[in-house]
């Protein structure tokens, strides 16, 4: 084999052997990579909230009118439209923070509710200017935002 | 046909024509693209204003990707077929590529905290885009950590394509994994779901950052074969000078 194409060859392996080992650790390590859990995700891994007494953070939408406001805390439903999370958080809220929008929140849960110590807003890939989403609410052509 | 394209007579005459064509696209787009990104684009429905950050943070990371892609790929070509100028090729994009990929990390942060509520979080766009910066510094570091410059450039070019690992990393993260940074709204199935009047500054400012790395690519390059030919003569005018004395 002439030298160039043995270079390329060792190139070639060593690339396909460093992916082959980065998917094996990113498979292996896939528990601290995933920023977030969706309630379901929480029930089909943990089985019950109970047995989670680590910090963790769960994400999904802010279930429309459940907001509630009790002194200084607000009490919200996070929900993945097919398990929910009750969350009570006394803290600053991000601007995009309102009904139907994603948010993550970080905190730990006690006797079924989630006291969350930090929620953070997350938006979506859609783009557009506010006439074009008002036009698309009123023609019921809507998406909502889950993913 | 890479050796025609490597000769660096034939680079030079080449650039010398192209070269101020390329810096008038990259005028011409800039202009353009930074009057339809902050004057005469729609607001977001969410975002309202905020939005305006994207035209900055996404063509950087674009080319931060795109730059690593291609500077890894010319070390490829240093490391296989020992070709001298694409060893300054890849030398020539590894700041500017650094300088995006540190331009996608602040913008991006900027952008983060009025929207999510946060500067920073180690999701897996955010780290991994963290590490596509600090593969970039490495190449730059280990290119220069030698006393003979040939082996900083193999050392370096073994780190580059090390590190090509993490470009479908930094790409894929958002649709692997759950993350607080949302998915991709252009290069996906079923097109992009961002309006046409934000599509256009957007476009039109990546195409201006491209052009414009392009034209400091080629300067670069332009630089640093100078540099070599006058290394060359100052040695050849040092021997000339030892002969005379011996």
């Amino acid at each position: 084999m002439n030298p160039k194409f043995r270079r390329l060859f060792i190139t070639i392996i060593i690339i396909l052997t460093l992916g082959l080992a980065t998917k094996l650790i990113l498979m292996a390590l896939e528990d601290n990579i995933v920023y977030f859990y969706t309630p379901n995700d929480l029930i089909v891994k943990f089985g019950d909230t109970q047995n989670i007494q680590n910090k963790i953070r769960i994400g999904g939408l802010v279930l429309e009118s459940s907001i509630k406001k009790e002194d200084e805390k607000t009490i919200f439903i996070i929900t993945d439209k097919k398990k929910e999370v009750k969350v009570v958080f006394d803290g600053p809220l991000p601007d995009l923070f309102r009904e139907g929008q994603g948010v993550v929140a970080e905190g730990i849960f006690k006797n079924s509710n989630f006291i969350a110590s930090e929620v953070l807003a997350k938006h979506d890939e859609n783009y557009m200017p506010p006439e074009v989403a008002d036009a698309l609410k009123k023609n019921n052509i809507w998406k909502d935002g889950s993913d | 046909m890479f050796d025609w394209l490597a000769n660096p007579n034939r680079f030079n005459r080449i650039t010398e024509k192209i070269q101020p064509y390329i810096l008038l696209i990259a005028i011409i787009t800039l202009i353009s693209g930074l009057y339809f990104s902050l004057f005469d684009s729609p607001k977001d429905y969410q975002q309202g204003d905020a939005v305006r950050i994207m035209y900055v943070h996404v063509p950087s990371a674009w080319l931060a990707s795109f730059l690593y892609f291609s500077l890894a790929i010319s070390c490829v070509f240093y490391l296989v077929w020992k070709h001298p100028l694409a060893d300054l090729v890849s030398s020539s994009m590894a700041p500017i590529g650094a300088l995006f990929s540190a331009l996608t990390l602040v913008t991006g942060s900027l952008w983060g905290k009025p929207m999510w509520g946060t500067w920073w979080v180690w999701d897996a766009r955010l780290t991994s885009m963290l590490v596509l910066f600090f593969f970039y510094l490495g190449y730059i570091l280990l290119s220069n950590a030698f006393e003979r410059k040939i082996d900083g450039s193999k050392t370096a070019s073994v780190l580059a394509i090390v590190g090509l690992i993490n470009l479908p990393i930094v790409k894929f993260s958002v649709d692997w994994w759950h993350t607080l940074h949302q998915p991709a709204s252009i290069i996906k199935i079923g097109g992009p779901s961002i309006d046409d009047k934000m599509l256009l500054p957007l476009i039109l400012m990546i195409f201006a950052l491209s052009f414009f790395s392009l034209y400091m690519i080629i300067l670069n390059v332009k630089t640093k074969l100078i540099e070599k030919k006058c290394e060359a003569l100052l040695l050849k005018s040092n021997l000339e000078e030892m002969s005379k004395i011996g």
